[in-house]
This record gives structure tokens, sequence and C-alpha cells, in this order.
């Protein structure tokens, strides 16, 4: 025991010397946390229109009301070539163009269907689906105002009914990404500090040359691993309680399911990081190995496959059963139960079980290697 | 004089390559990573929102709410998973992520619709995914307005009216990637989040490499000038960052048929500019830090992370808050992004990103200045 707690001591202040690095391990989650938190954003609002109106009619102009008057669409442009529209749309200035043609008004008294072209900039592929949904549902309140219209002027007395979605939004009511991607960062960021720290921090001792030293004194191998990796236990338990602080402090945004839970659970994802880490560290022998390794073959696929912004229900089927190995997917889904939706143990334990189950065998498989590296 | 640069350099190019050629591992991440990540967007990754799981709850089981909730199965957004029998339900599902939606269709609805009077159903979302919530709501809005004007069409038609068909005939168009696929956008922001990780972190690494491990020290003590040392370390990772590059358009090409509508000798000058402002981040950092560990943070921080989020790679910058549009403008991905962009997909002209070019140059070229004068010094 006596030994181990040298080891740690050693360890912590070799981790403060380096001043940079220090600082580092506290500054870049704080940094990255404001910088997901405000600008990794899916929010669809305000997409730059041109407007092409041939027909310069009172129905063209009350159908571009109509789209002016939502949030969704801002005209920056109004335009009478449709050559205008091919260099608004490759210059990127535009994303949605609207071109109503001449004859629209008296298309539409005469009861016949007009036609109206709606041009999305499909480079943005999620823009341009929001955005031609609500160009579709705009026009199609507006084809039922005109049938309505017609009804009552032919002196109708039923006129026919108006149908509408209430929507309530459960856990993010104002449909914010910020609160959606803020309790993300925080397995993310646990990733980053605790896997790829961790693997480098052994794997330079061995590219200096210095572990073999150690190896021959009667430090035992599970003694140094505690050692080495109690630091970043640390650094990971510092970054949950800053990313707490902040998401509460600067995004409003509190760990309603309890923070004393989260810090349990993030304990338990910590094992399966920390057990990766040195899992990478008995696979690489340089530094510059063992972060490519880390990053493009464990932190990668992790982000991509677990649902930090790809939702996983959209992936191939193969691919949703991967990503059931992954513990980063089970530490989302408790993040951001507790960040978003307060739920507690009830609904959580079978993600907090596969997380220990993961845990203790990554990090005895991790640890039983690293002893056969070292023997 | 340029003789002797170029006879020194090549020593040193061909040392760098063989370490980096010895390196199975690095190598491979280097070349194939681009292709295999390409495959994953192309394939795995979108943001498409289908097969939305729902429950229904229908207090009016008239043929009206049935024909009302059938027209949200057939089409391919929403599974029905479950049908409920009590609101008491609804909490739990939510919770427990068995469903994201669930429709609550009123027990007054058809008799509403046939009063003419205006009929609600009830749309509890979970909100969680707010850019998935988002477009289920655009969907079931846009299916209940559709299902609204049909009801009335018909009515119309009953008490005798002309109008057969609808008034406004929707015509949508999408340019420039028609099906909407989301490879086709990611393609070129792929190629710059590999350019900058590649050329960034494999730069300042190998430098800081050489100091951490005392090599630098011999290195300094040899013929060699600052400048052939730069670029000799950094021409072996311009050409694999290319051969990357190469291999991205290629596969992107073969499998999803995104091929270049532009210039190619465009699109190869604006990467080489890319690239070399990369190189130049990469050294800038070299001179600064000691450690590599430090060197990937720092590295990471300044190249990997605001390629991925500020660029405009995954996130569109112009819903961003002001200040942190503002903060777009200094990142280089950003421009590189907007002319691959336009080059490959467009099919645009220099017209069409001239200023993001000249940005691009004049980053490039403050990065090597700056970082060779440091680099000067250090080495002197």
């Amino acid at each position: 025991m006596k030994t181990i707690l040298h080891i740690i001591k050693k360890e912590f202040i070799q981790l403060r010397q380096d001043k940079k690095m220090f600082g580092l391990s506290f500054a870049a989650p704080v940094f990255q946390l404001l910088v997901l938190g405000y600008a990794a954003t899916f929010d669809v609002s305000k997409i730059p229109t041109v407007v092409c109106d041939f027909d310069n009619s009172a129905s063209s102009r009350a159908l571009i009301r109509s789209f002016t008057s939502t949030e969704y669409f801002k005209v920056v442009g109004y335009y009478d070539k449709t050559s205008e529209i091919d260099s608004q749309l490759d210059d990127g200035h535009a994303s949605i163009a609207v071109v109503i043609p001449r004859g629209f008004e008296k298309k539409i008294t005469s009861g016949r269907s007009a036609p109206l072209q709606v041009i999305a900039d499909g480079t943005e592929t999620s823009s341009a689906s929001i955005g031609l949904n609500y160009a579709y549902i705009i026009i199609t309140r507006y084809s039922q105002n005109i049938i309505i219209e017609s009804l009552t002027k032919r002196g109708s007395f039923i006129l026919p009914a108006r149908m509408s979605a209430e929507f309530r939004v459960w856990y993010n009511p104002e449909l914010k990404s910020r609160n959606f991607m803020v309790p993300g960062v925080l397995g993310l960021l646990l990733m980053v500090m605790t896997m790829v720290l961790t693997s480098l921090a052994i794997v330079k001792e061995k590219e200096l040359g210095t572990l073999e030293q150690i190896v021959v004194t009667p430090i035992k191998p599970y003694q140094l691993i505690i050692g080495k990796l109690a630091p970043f236990f640390a650094i990971g338990v510092v970054d949950v309680i800053l990313v707490v602080f902040f998401a509460s402090l600067v995004f409003s945004l509190p760990v309603k399911g309890g923070v004393l839970l989260l810090l349990l659970l993030s304990l338990i994802f910590l094992m399966t990081t920390l057990g990766l880490g040195l899992f990478i560290s008995t696979i690489s022998r340089t530094q510059q190995q063992a972060m490519m390794t880390a990053i493009f073959f464990f932190m990668m696929p992790m982000i991509f496959f677990s649902g930090f912004v790809f939702p996983i229900e959209n992936m191939p089927a193969v691919i949703q059963y991967i990503s059931y190995f992954l513990p980063l997917r089970y530490y989302f889904v408790i993040v951001r139960g507790l960040f978003l939706k307060g739920v507690g143990m009830n609904i959580l334990w079978t993600q907090a079980l596969v997380l220990l189950i993961f845990g203790s065998v990554i990090l005895s498989l991790s640890v039983m290697r690293f002893h056969k590296r070292l023997g | 004089m340029t003789k002797k640069l170029s006879l020194n350099i090549i020593p040193i190019v061909h040392k760098e390559f063989r370490q980096i050629m010895r390196d199975k591992r690095i190598l491979g991440v280097l070349l194939f990573f681009p292709a295999l990540m390409l495959f994953m967007f192309g394939y795995a990754l979108n943001f498409d929102v289908k097969n939305t799981s729902m429950a229904v709850y229908d207090e009016d089981r008239s043929s009206v709410s049935r024909d009302f909730i059938q027209q949200f199965f057939t089409s391919d957004y929403f599974v029905k998973v479950r049908t409920l029998s009590s609101k008491a339900e609804i909490n739990d599902l939510l919770d427990g992520e068995h469903v994201r939606v669930v429709l609550v269709v009123p027990s007054s609805f058809s008799k509403d619709i046939q009063k003419g009077k205006s009929a609600s159903v009830q749309v509890i979302v979970d909100g969680a995914n707010s850019n998935a919530a988002a477009t289920v709501l655009g969907y079931i809005n846009s299916m209940t307005q559709q299902y609204s004007l049909k009801v009335m069409a018909e009515s119309f038609m009953r008490i005798g009216g002309r109008q057969v068909s609808l008034p406004i005939d929707f015509q949508p168009r999408v340019w420039y990637n028609p099906e909407l696929k989301s490879a086709k956008f990611l393609v070129p922001g792929l190629i710059a989040f590999i350019l900058m990780v590649t050329t960034v972190i494999s730069t300042a690494l190998a430098v800081v490499r050489e100091r951490e491990l005392g090599t630098m020290e011999q290195i300094m003590v040899s013929p060699i000038r600052p400048i052939e040392l730069i670029l000799g370390k950094t021409i072996p990772y311009i050409i694999i960052s290319l051969i990357a590059t190469v291999m991205i358009l290629f596969f992107g090409y073969a499998l999803f048929d995104v091929s270049i509508k532009g210039n190619i000798i465009l699109l190869t000058i604006i990467t080489f500019i890319f690239l070399v402002g990369g190189l130049g981040v990469g050294m800038l950092i070299s001179t600064l830090v000691e450690t590599q560990q430090l060197a990937f943070m720092i590295a990471v921080i300044l190249s990997m992370l605001p390629t991925f989020i500020l660029s405009g790679f995954v996130f569109p910058i112009r819903n961003m808050p002001p200040v942190i549009q503002a903060v777009t403008y200094l990142i280089p991905a950003r421009y590189f992004l907007a002319a691959l962009r336009a080059i490959i997909l467009k099919g645009a002209g220099l017209s069409a990103f001239w200023d993001e070019a000249i940005f691009l140059t004049i980053f490039a070229a403050v990065m090597i200045g700056v970082s060779s004068l440091r680099m000067r010094k250090f080495l002197a």
C-alpha cells in the first residue's frame, strides 16, 4: 500500500511539473464545453431565401408574406431573373429560392393548379430537407385558405374542418441543440482526457526507456498500474465536476437526476476508458502510434457510433449491433437521462450494469496484458 | 544556392519517409482511415430521420381516426411500436426511450371533423435530440396538414365544387444533391478534416518527438539549415496527405457518385495551399511545446475541434451565435470547405470563392512565415 502511495505521489508530482500540460488538463475541458455548447447547433431558422415573383399579384405577395412571417425563412433578396438564382445559390448567399411563375393568381382563381417552384441547396442536407418540409407546410396551409375562401364565396354554409397537431416537447422544450450536446461533451471529454492521455503517459516511459528501470525495481506491476492510472482518474473526476459546474452556470442545464448519481456512474465509465488507455499502451511502441491508435481506432468510432451526434436508430442493423459493444453508448444514455430527463436508477440500472461489466472486463484484460508485457 | 538546398533536403525527406514506412500502423492509418471514414459516413452515419418509433393512443376509434393514423405508417418515417390503452403509459415509454413520439387522437376527433369544427391531435415528442425532434415535428405537421387538405378537397367536391385539383402544385427542386444524400454533404468536409488532422498532428509530433528523444540536438549540430529541416520534415506528410485526398475523392466517386463537377487543377491548388497552412500550424506548435502529450492536446484544440465544429463540416455556421460566427472567420477550414463544396458539388469557378482562396493564401503565408521564424530562432 505504501509503495502505491509513493508511486501515485510521484505521478502527481510529474503531472504538476509540466505546468503547460497541467493547466491544459483543466482548461481544455472548459474550452471544449463552451465551443461545443455554443457552436454545435443544428437549429434551423432564418434560412436565407431569395424570391422570384414573376406574377407580382395579390395572391403571390400573400404567399411570400406567409413565408416571411415564419422564423424559418429570411428573404435576402427579390429578383426578376432566374439566372440570379443560379449565382445566389452557387455563391452560397441563399439556400432556398422560391419561384412564382407568371399567371399564378389567374390559375388559382380559375380553379386550376398553379405551379410553384421551391429550390433548395442540397449540399446542406439537413437544412434543405427541413426547409422544404416547412415550405410544404406553408403551401398546404395556403391551399386550405384558398379552398375555404372559394367555399365562402359560393355561399356554402358548412365549412370543412381544419386539422392541427398540438405538440408537447418533453425534456428539451425549446428544442435547443445545446441541451443535447452539452451532456454528450462530458462523455467525449472523459475519453480524450483519460483514455488518450493514459496511453500516452505509459508509452512515454516506454519510449524514453524509464519503464524498464521501474520494472527492475521491486515495484509490483499492479502497483505500477494503479500509480499510473490514479492521476488520470483524478483528472476525470475533476472534469466531471467542471462540466457539471459550467453546464449549470453557463448553459443553465442542471443535473436533474442528481450530481452524486452522475459522479458515481461516471466513475464506472472511467473504468472502461482507463482500461482502454492501458490496453492501447500495451499495443503501442511510440507515443505517435499510441495517439493514432487511440484517436482512429477507439475514439472516432466511439464518437460516431455511440449516438453523440448521429442517432443510432438511423444506422444500418449491423452497425447498431456493433454499437452495443461501445461503452460510450451506455454512458450517453446515462448523461442525457440525468441532465435532461431527470430519471433515476430505476431506468438507468441496465446501463450502469453493462458499463460495470465492460469496465471490469476491459480493465482486468488490460492489466493481464500489461503484466505479460512486463514479465 | 538552390542546388545546395535541394541536395540537403533529400536525405531528410528520405529519412522521414523511412521512419513513416517502418511504422506500418501509422502509415495504414494515414492512408486508409480516410477511406474507411468516408465509407462509414456514406453508409452508416447520417442525419436522415427515418423509422422513428411511435406509440399511438386512439381515443376516438373511428374510421376517420384510423385513416388518419394509418398515413403515418405508410411512409418510412414512422414505425408503430405500441398501441396504448391509457395515457398513464406515456411517461414510462418516453423515459425509458422505448418510443420517441406518442400520437394521441382525442375522442372528439371524428365528430369535430364532421361538424366542420377545428380538430386537433396531440403529439408528445422526446426533444432530447433536438435535431431529430425538429425534423419529426415537421413531418407530423406536414402530414397533418396534408390530411386536412385532402379532407377539405373531398368535402369541396361533395358540395359540387368544380375544383378537382389542389390549388397549388408544389414543385420542390433540390440542387447540387438531388437525393439529399448526407455523403455528398460530408465528403468535402471529410477531406478538410483528414487533411487538417494528418498535417497538423503528424508534423507537430514528428518534430516534437525528436526534441523529446534528444535527437533534435544531433540534427542541430549537423550542417542542415532550418529551412531544409522544415521542408524535409513536412514534404513526406504533404505527399501522404495528397494521396489520402485522392483516395477520398476516388472512393467518394466509386461508392457515392460524388464526382468533381468543377476544375480539378483548381481543386489541387486550393488543397495544396490549405496543406501548407496546416503544416505551418503543426510546425508552430512544435516550437511551442516540449512533449508529445502537450503537442497532441494543443493540436486537438487548435485543429481537430475547430475543423470539426467551427468550419461548417457538420454544423451550419449561420445557425451559430454571432460571437461564434465571428470566431469561425479565423478557422482556415471554413474557407477551404466553402471552396471544396463550390468546386466538387456545385462546379463553380474561382469567381464563386475567390475571397476564400485569398484568405487561405494569406493564412498559409503567415503560418509558414511565423513558424519558420520561430523555428530558426529555436534551432539557432
